[in-house]
């Protein structure tokens, strides 16, 4: 049976030899589906490789790890920060290349693994008209009355709620696990993942979401809607980014080069801002849409290495269930 | 009764596909397992709240399943089959149903506050409960319909003859039958809640409506942590086989004669009864159907704005849904009986993602695990909607065989026969309705198809995943009430199917 599904794989084999190349590219689930960016990148690569760009989706680093060197894939993308450490030691992942001088983003990238390709920050996002006075900061977020409805992710289950413990972390610094305690009345509930949440949100359930950034400008991109904002804090937001990397043993090694080349270009990141709605990592921002321009974004902008954000991690996340679970 | 060797095979090659993704987990792991406080925590929380559930839905449906039995009224079986909805649908488009109801700025709470009450909170383990019993209550009260439609018109003919009191009624005809299926009703749905997780954290409200299964998710797909998924998944395996051992060695058996197959007669109820019965009817509907209604009323208006991949992928979902009845109906049939039942929890013990993952290990060497994820799909659609078919199934089928397993053999009917003119006539209805049941939960099931899926074979409620988390909450409410629509579509064309020429 092994050897004949050996002869068989090596028959569609030759028949694709004769074919175009084919490039494997392990994506999640959103950034593959027709409504995610996609399917408009596969056809813009497509047009200048003469290639056959084929995105896999599903859980990118998991199905890695499970499939060890014997991987089909030639390059990934969508990987967090907060995972890119198992990924590098897996030793599966090989450099990029890429000169990262024409990266945007608002902090230095020096990673020679994973390179960036969309960012935002977390921010709570509200509706103007519902909650006209939403607090300015995290203070006042804090301080605020407890009838104030918020819902937000499972750091254990959701990589935006990941961020946020790591948020408050970053900026409270000891004092985290009080703030819990003193934002836990106003926490509606807490989700799996990210779209119930905001589904919560759309539905009128919470006066505010955990979100990012750039959730209001798919409301006024694609729905001319201007109620949706996010609240800026001074305190400074938590930095999320996107990444895309080589397998360090693929058989196209030229095609997954010159994928993570056209990850740079103003072409793929153009395609960014509003088919994965998040900030092109590597284009001006007078290249940017009108209404990410005028985003209200933050000044200050929080990170964590990922040796940090691995050391913090238990700890921040057992704080935060302690905190909300009296 | 199939042939042994039928059952043993079917029983070994279901026993298998459980048990072989278990070790391939298992064997993929490294030595070290967390066990700590927050997965004792998580333990006691899983188990509390799935016992209440499930008592909570049995005893809940034995009053409404009564009174559908004892009523006739216009459109019953319309109102019977939207009655069993709930249990069909994707549990995130049912919370957001429920919310619309319950939540803050919920039906519910908006007229409390009109009247001037302080409004409630849904969140907690109160909400835990509430959308379990919303989930459960339909499928126990159907499990308990049947046995009443079971019950053999002379008895009931009998007990009116004797002046059987409301009391004594209940108590000599109705109890023993009710002892049959409840331990079963309660252990199936007890199983179904250990493994709950999406809903019973966003209704929980925080961390500490934490069950194993978000600590499996957890240890997949942020840690990696081969060793404490499948250790959890052991657990809760074990869990949900001691519950279906316990019920069956509970279930009592019905040792009162048998019947000519009559349809029982309209029962004669004072009016205070009828009023009673149609007081318990109207509120079951209000609970289970309204929140539907509401779901359908925001999603119906955008039907026709769903493009045209959201079509395929429902056509799609059709054809592993028919196909995963057909498999399960194949599987049902040799293995109604008590064994077989017991074999058949395994379907819906293990964790959905260690048995994804450990499918995924086993076929990886020999095929490109995309190229069968459709096939992966509808086998596991069969595998767990099974125990549900058999639950429908064995009852009736042990009731044949008890009642007429001596008529035939000593008029040798033979294996043919017997299952030709006396076990399918009787079988019809339970066969229609665990079809349906099965058809229904395939559709809207979103499995391992998120696994190992790609863009170009997502079914239906990928896509309503896939809507949802690109902001377009409007398409995933239209494409909600898509999936809504064609599961009860299959219902209830197969529930049909089984009851036609059948009296009800």
């Amino acid at each position: 049976m092994k050897n004949f599904t050996f002869a068989a794989g090596l028959l569609t084999a030759s028949a694709a030899l004769a074919d175009t190349p084919v490039l494997t590219v392990y994506a999640p689930d959103y950034f593959a589906s027709e409504w995610g960016p996609g399917p408009s990148i596969e056809a813009a690569f497509e047009a200048s490789c003469d290639c056959d760009l084929q995105f896999k989706t599903g859980d990118v680093l998991g199905r890695i790890i499970l499939e060890g060197a014997r991987t089909d894939a030639d390059a990934v993308i969508g990987l967090n920060t907060d995972i890119t450490k198992k990924a590098r030691e897996t030793g599966l992942f090989a450099p990029h290349g890429q000169d990262v001088v024409k990266l945007t983003l608002p902090l230095d990238w020096t990673d020679e693994v994973f390179l960036p390709f969309n960012y935002s920050h977390t921010a709570f996002i509200y509706n103007t008209e519902s909650l006209p006075n939403a607090p300015q900061s995290f203070d006042e977020l804090i301080a605020a009355d407890d009838r104030l409805s918020l819902v937000i992710q499972d750091p254990r289950s959701s990589i935006s709620g990941l961020a946020l413990v790591l948020w408050v972390k970053s900026v409270y610094g000891d004092r985290a696990e009080s703030v819990w305690e003193q934002l836990a009345p106003k926490i509606l509930t807490v989700t799996k993942g990210w779209s119930e949440s905001y589904g919560l949100f759309t539905d009128g359930e919470s006066d505010m979401v955990l979100s990012y950034t750039t959730s209001p400008a798919y409301h006024i991109v694609a729905e001319g809607d201007l109620t949706k904002k996010a609240a800026i804090f001074p305190e400074g937001h938590y930095f999320m980014v996107e990444l895309a990397a080589k397998i360090a043993g693929t058989d196209n090694p030229e095609l997954a080069d010159a994928f993570l080349a056209f990850i740079l270009t103003d072409t793929f990141q153009n395609l960014i801002p509003t088919g994965n709605w998040l900030l092109p990592a590597a284009l001006p921002v007078s290249d940017w849409p009108e209404a990410f321009q005028e985003l209200p974004l933050p000044e200050k902008v929080l990170f964590y290495s990922e040796e940090e954000a691995a050391y913090l991690r238990a700890e921040t996340i057992e704080e935060w269930r302690r905190a909300l679970s009296k | 009764m199939a042939p042994r060797a039928v059952q043993i095979i079917a029983g070994a090659v279901l026993a298998a596909f459980v048990i072989a993704p278990l070790a391939a987990v298992w064997a993929k792991a490294g030595p070290a397992v967390r066990f700590g406080p927050a997965e004792w925590a998580a333990l006691r929380f899983t188990l509390l709240q799935a016992a209440l559930s499930a008592a909570l839905s049995v005893v809940l449906a034995i009053p409404l399943a009564r009174a559908l039995a004892r009523s006739r009224f216009w459109r019953r079986d319309v109102t019977i089959m939207l009655l069993g909805a709930p249990f069909i649908l994707p549990v995130i488009v049912a919370v957001l149903g429920l919310i619309a109801i319950f939540g803050q700025n919920g039906l519910l709470n908006d007229g409390l506050r009109a009247l001037g009450f302080e409004p409630l909170s849904i969140y907690g383990l109160q909400g835990v409960l509430l959308a379990h019993v919303f989930f459960n209550l339909p499928l126990a009260t159907r499990m308990i319909l049947l046995g009443w439609m079971s019950l053999p018109s002379e008895r009931i003919r009998l007990g009116q003859s004797l002046g059987l009191g409301a009391m004594a009624r209940f108590y000599v005809i109705e109890w023993p039958m009710i002892r049959r299926i409840l331990p079963s009703a309660f252990a199936v749905i007890f199983v179904i809640c250990l493994s709950s997780f999406a809903v019973a954290l966003t209704l929980g409200g925080g961390p500490k409506a934490t069950t194993i299964e978000l600590a499996i998710y957890q240890a997949f797909r942020f840690e990696f942590d081969f060793a404490t998924a499948a250790l959890l998944g052991l657990v809760q395996l074990v869990l949900s086989v001691s519950a279906a051992v316990v019920a069956l060695w509970l279930a009592g058996h019905d040792r009162l004669g048998v019947g000519l197959d009559r349809p029982a007669p309209a029962a004669l109820r004072p009016l205070s009864e009828r009023c009673i019965d149609a007081g318990v009817i109207f509120s079951a509907m209000l609970f289970l159907i309204l929140p539907l209604a509401l779901l359908f009323l925001k999603g119906a208006a955008g039907l026709t704005d769903l493009g045209a991949p959201v079509w395929f992928a429902a056509l799609r979902s059709l054809a592993i849904a028919l196909g995963a009845t057909l498999l399960c109906l194949c599987f049902a049939l040799p293995l109604a009986t008590r064994w077989g039942e017991l074999i058949a929890t395994l379907g819906i013990a293990l964790s959905p993602l260690v048995l994804g993952t450990g499918l995924f290990l086993i076929v990886r060497p020999y095929v490109n695990p995309f190229d069968v994820a459709l096939g992966v799909t509808l086998c596991v659609n069969a595998l767990m909607s099974l125990p549900f078919a058999l639950r429908i199934l064995r009852p009736e089928v042990q009731a044949v065989e008890q009642n007429f397993s001596r008529l035939s053999a000593a008029l040798d009917l033979g294996a043919w026969g017997w299952f030709r003119w006396v076990m399918l006539p009787r079988l019809r209805r339970p066969l229609g309705f665990a079809a349906g049941l099965t058809a229904a939960l395939s559709m809207g099931d979103l499995g391992v198809i998120a696994l190992f899926g790609d863009a170009e074979r997502a079914t239906l409620p990928l896509k309503l995943y896939q809507l949802m988390g690109s902001y377009r909450m409007d398409q995933a409410a239209a494409a909600a009430v898509l999936l809504l629509g064609l599961s009860l579509g299959l219902f209830w064309l197969f529930d049909r199917v089984g009851r036609y020429g059948a009296q009800d």
